[in-house]
Parts: C-alpha cells; structure tokens; sequence
C-alpha cells in the first residue's frame, strides 16, 4: 500500500511509531488458573502501514485488540505491557480518558456487522452519537458529517440511509456504515478485527479495497486482524503471526510469505490451496491448539511442530532476527 | 399501522362482547334471582306479585334475550341500579373505579421505579452480593401472599407504630378541605394498600429486568458502544436498556391489568373503597347489575394493555412493522 515502505530499516531510523506495543499481557482468570491469552507480544505501526495479525482461533489475535482498547471483559484484564499510541501510554490513562480516545483517535470495527449495530437506533443516531462525543459541534454538523461519512463509504442516497435501521440495509451496506462510524472522527489508527469473515466474497473485496483506499486518504495505521492468509498477503504491509498467545514470526509481508522461517508460520503458507493446481488433498497442521491450560511450558508450538527440540518443551524461544524487521521466535527455524 | 390498530380495536370490542355474553349466561346460572330476595324480605309478598315483578323486570324471559336487553339498555349509557347500594351503578362505579386505579398504578409506578434500578444494579454483577441479596428478596416478595402482607403492615404500622391508617380511603369530613389537603390525606391512606400491593411486583419486575438487561448487555452492539467512546451511562441507558425495554413492555402492560383485578384482596383488606372491593361485595350480594359491569370492565382492561403493548412494541422496536 504504502510505497515508502519498501524499505524498512530507512523507516524505522527516520519515523516515531503511530502504535507501539510492548511486551503486552492480557491474563484471563479461570477455573484452572490464571490463562495468558496474550502474552508478551511487542510490534510497531507506523503512520499509513497495516500490519496484518495472523494466526488460527483462539490464538490471541482478537484479544490483543481488545486490550489495546481496554475493553477486555472480567475475568480478563491487561496484566502486563505498554501501549504507545503516538508516545502515549495508554494503559495509564483513566477510564474517563481511555473514553476520549476509543472511538476519536483509535476506532475499531468488528467481525460481524449484523448484530453490531444496535437494532433499535437508526444508523445516523448511531453514527451522530460518535461525532457528539468525540467533536465538538452542534446536532446539525453532526448530521451534515454522518452523511458526509455515509457517501464517503460508498453507500447510495446516503441522506435516505441516514434514517434507515441496520435490519434494512444488506450485510455489505452494514459493515460500510460501521466503517463509515470508525472513520467518523478521524482516527490516526483503526483496528479492523476480522471485518470481511462474516461477509461473501465479492463483498469482501469491495470492503478491502475500500478500507485500503480510506487508509490511503487519511493516512491511518491499520491492524487488520484475520486468519485469512490470502486477505493478509493483500491488505497488509508487515505480518504478525500468532500461535497460542505468543509472537511466531514478524516480517514484512512479502519476506514473510518468500522466506517463512518459523515452523508454523511455514506450515500455515503450505496449507493454503494455490490457484490454478490441482491437490486432491490439502496439505494440514498435525494435531490441534492445545488448550489454554495444556499449553506447554516452553513454545507454544511444540507439540505440534515437525521440527521440535527437546528445549522447545520447556524454555521460551528466543527471539532470532533475520534481517530488517524479520523477528522469529524459534530454537530451530527452517 | 393505522390500519393494524383499527383491525385490532375491533378484534377486542368482538372478544368483549363475547366474554360478557359467557359471564351474563354464568351469572344466570347462579341460584336465586332479585326477586327471591325480595321475597326473603317482605313476607306479605303475593304469589301474583312474584309473576308480575318478575315480568316487570324481565327476569321470565331467557338468559340470551335478557342479555339483549342488558346491552341495549347499557349502549343508552344506562347501567342499571345497583340493588344493594340503591343508587344507579354510574353513581356507584364512577368514584369506586378512579380509586382503584389510582392505587393500581401508585402501585405499578412505585414497583417499577424501585424494581428497574434495582433489576439494572443486579444485572451489572451476576453472582454479587448485592445480585444474591436481591434474588432472595425477589422470590421472597413474589412468594409472600398479599392478602398476608396487608394484614402484617397493617399490624405493624398501623396497630404497634401507629405510622398510617388501618383502611379506608380518606379522612371523613374533609370535603370543605383545600384540594392539597385532600391529596395530602388520600396518599396517606394510599402507603399501606400501595405497599402490599407492590411488594410482588417488585420482586417480578426486578427478575425481569435483570435478565432482560443481562441479555441486552450480552450483544455485540454493546462492544460497538464502547468501542465508540460512549461514557457507561450512554453503553447502559441508550443501548442496553433501551433493547431490555422490549421485554419489559409485554411482562408491565399484562402487569396492569392483573394489578387492576388483583387489587381486590388488597382492597378488601384494607376496606378501601375501590372496584375490587365492590365486585367481592356485590357477588356476595347477588347485586347482578354492579358486578357484571365490574367483570367488564375487568375483562377490557386485559384486553386493552394487550393491545397497548402491541402498539408499544411497533414503537419500541422499528424492526416490528404493522404494514
């Protein structure tokens, strides 16, 4: 997307990160004990990048944007970490300004645009309510913006929609008007959590190419959380990949998909079906995700892993680099 | 929606008549008729008199035709004379129904406003303190029979505290009063009979509204809300209980009407003068005319809130159309 970032060492010499994530923990309180949901796991973003978050259900990919937002539900809560966002560090901030920030300077949509919206508020009260908060401005220009906002995403009479219930618009048109609240405020960072999972195909291109052409204009940091690998290779600009809470691999998005170097993430690429030949069977990943509390001690990963060693049970992988932005966590990577 | 309320107005005045055609047939049934208690009365009564009263009032004629008469006589606004009061049932009913519904809806106002907060409060903590606290007064006061209340407040604070009146409805020899005065004097006599009768529908609604907001709060528009920066007020007042509302509507319309018509034991223990007491009074009494007016009137009452929550629900939730 951004063609500045074909170089990414010379961006990480001359550019402040939008979004720095350090060492973020998110625990869950269970039955069986304390579960790390997310844990340890750094990344930047930087003004106009997407970085893309990977990884198979439960992986921790949409945990990590909810603690960003604080929005973790009890019996979670963020336990550990710093959250930059434009050298702020949001897990300092009081509830009241967390408030100020959700929804102005970092917005989210979500997966499913059928049921988040409020059945019961037509979508201009839903996106006017945004622009009350976070502007300061009379009923009238909040009005005027929803509409703006509307138009902006490409929804037809957009003055008529405006006083239209989320049951009468399609799924397409749902999710565009949850696109149209995010941008609503002029966010310098979005968090797109799964947004196209829930819709058809032909949808879901045009709501990528349209969250792409948005980022373009107003120069937003996107993460764009998926488990979709073919949305990721499109969308993003670096990649994250996630397995069991933890970081596998971090790298630019087409290094990453060249020169995979962690088992997993190398297995993840070999399992996609490729166009144009013909398998009669996908290639898989052995096994399941063990449960949160039969994680193993060291990587997440090993019992799965065609490449374990016996240290991978036990002690955490170190983190190996391999080259510009090409973080691995690994003891054996290919 | 004009027309979906016009079509259901009807279908309510039809169900009406029917209704009161199966009690008018039911009353006729019972023994005794107006002139045997006549006759109970007045001992130099003729048998010729018994045949010409009862032609003279009707009564040789069968049920349906003197169901007929009934109606056409109550279309001209004529109730009919209440035999034990002897004065015409509008007379009669007029002041009996306003008191009734000012102590059902003192009722219903009191129990809602104390039950919602409290129903939300439990709703935010499942499994608190203050959730188990208010789940065994909630079954506590669903379980306790109302006419068993009545008599325990009217001990304690009418007998041992001496707070507020034993029954009644108002102070005698107040008519010259200021009108505050009045008021001031019926709410007094109101604490009690209000008291006893809310205490079911305080632990009913705060049930309801828990869980109605327990599942509002459940959904993902909720997420959305706060993703949005809205202050929790906003997160629980605009969008979570604003959806809980929908429930809430059907459970406190048919609420209304079963607090209409339950009054009775309330009313009849505290001797205030409202339609419960009347009805019990008048079907003790054989008093044809004031009690099938009372059922009547009981039997719309039902139907009406069914048709006002339908009504409420087309606007509480846009996703419900009447077209």
């Amino acid at each position: 997307m951004t063609q500045t970032h074909s170089d990414p060492s010379d961006e990480l010499q001359t550019r402040e990160p939008i979004v720095s994530v350090r060492h973020l923990e998110t625990t869950f309180s269970t039955k069986l004990g304390p579960f790390r949901a997310v844990n340890n796991i750094s990344y930047d973003i930087y003004r106009g990048e997407t970085l893309g978050i990977v990884g198979e259900s439960g992986c921790g990919k949409s945990v990590t944007s909810f603690s960003l937002m604080q929005l973790i539900e009890s019996p979670g809560r963020v336990s550990g970490g710093q959250v930059f966002l434009r050298n702020r560090d949001l897990l300092k901030l009081s509830e009241k300004e967390m408030e100020s920030v959700r929804g102005g300077e970092m917005a989210m949509i979500f997966q499913e645009p059928m049921t988040a919206l409020n059945p019961v508020l037509t979508i201009g009260q839903q996106i006017d309510e945004q622009v009350l908060r976070h502007k300061k401005c009379s009923q009238k220009e909040a009005k005027a913006r929803s509409i703006e906002m509307l138009s902006l995403v490409g929804i037809p009479s957009p003055a008529d929609r405006y006083n239209a219930y989320p049951h009468q618009l399609s799924g397409g048109m749902r999710q565009r008007a949850m696109i149209a609240m995010a941008l609503s405020c002029d966010p310098v960072f979005l968090i797109a959590d799964e947004p196209t999972t829930a819709l058809d195909v032909t949808i879901q291109a045009q709501i990528l190419e349209l969250i792409q052409n948005l980022q373009e204009k107003f120069h937003m940091s996107v993460q764009f959380i998926t488990h979709d690998l073919g949305v990721i290779s499109e969308v993003s600009d670096r990649v994250l990949v996630m397995y069991g809470g933890q970081m596998c691999e971090t790298a630019d998005t087409q290094e990453l998909f060249n020169n995979p170097r962690h088992p997993y993430t190398a297995a993840l690429i070999s399992s996609r079906p490729q166009f144009g030949s013909k398998v009669h069977r996908l290639q898989t990943i052995e096994g399941s995700v063990p449960a949160p509390h039969e994680l193993p001690k060291g990587c997440p990963f090993f019992n799965r892993c065609p490449r374990a060693l016996a240290e991978c049970q036990h002690e955490r992988p170190p983190i190996v680099n391999f080259g510009p932005g090409h973080d691995v966590a690994c003891f054996n990577p290919l | 929606m004009l027309t979906y309320i016009l079509r259901r107005i009807i279908q309510t005045l039809v169900v009406i008549i029917l209704l009161s055609y199966v009690i008018f047939t039911i009353m006729a049934l019972m023994p005794g008729d107006p002139v045997e208690l006549m006759i109970s009365s007045n001992p130099k009564i003729t048998p010729e008199d018994v045949i010409r009263l009862r032609e003279f009032y009707g009564l040789d004629q069968p049920a349906w035709k003197r169901y007929g008469n009934w109606v056409s006589t109550l279309a001209q606004g004529d109730l009919g004379y209440s035999r034990t009061y002897r004065v015409p049932v509008t007379d009669l009913l007029g002041p009996r129904l306003w008191n009734t519904f000012v102590l059902s809806m003192a009722a219903m106002v009191f129990s809602l406003v104390v039950a919602i907060p409290l129903g939300i409060m439990s709703a935010l903590k499942p499994g608190g303190k203050l959730d188990s606290f208010l789940n065994f007064f909630s079954f506590a006061g669903i379980s306790i029979p109302s006419f068993w209340l009545g008599i325990m407040l009217i001990i304690i604070f009418a007998v041992k505290l001496g707070w507020f009146p034993a029954g009644g409805t108002q102070t005698i020899g107040l008519e010259g009063a200021s009108i505050w005065a009045r008021i001031f004097d019926s709410t007094y006599f109101l604490v009690l009979p209000v008291l006893s009768l809310s205490i079911q529908g305080i632990g009913r609604f705060v049930r309801f509204t828990r869980s109605a907001m327990m599942e509002a709060l459940r959904n993902d528009f909720i997420r959305t809300a706060k993703a949005k920066g809205l202050p929790r007020s906003a997160v629980l007042w605009k969008h979570a209980f604003r959806n809980a509302l929908i429930p809430l509507i059907t459970v406190v319309a048919l609420s209304i009407s079963s607090v209409f018509s339950g009054a009775i034991l309330t009313e009849t223990v505290f001797s205030y003068q409202g339609v419960g007491k009347l009805v019990f009074d008048s079907i003790i009494a054989n008093d044809f005319n004031v009690a099938m007016v009372s059922f009547v009137i009981s039997i719309s009452m039902v139907l009406i809130m069914n048709l006002v929550a339908d009504i409420l629900y087309g606007f509480a939730d846009p996703r419900i159309s009447y077209s």
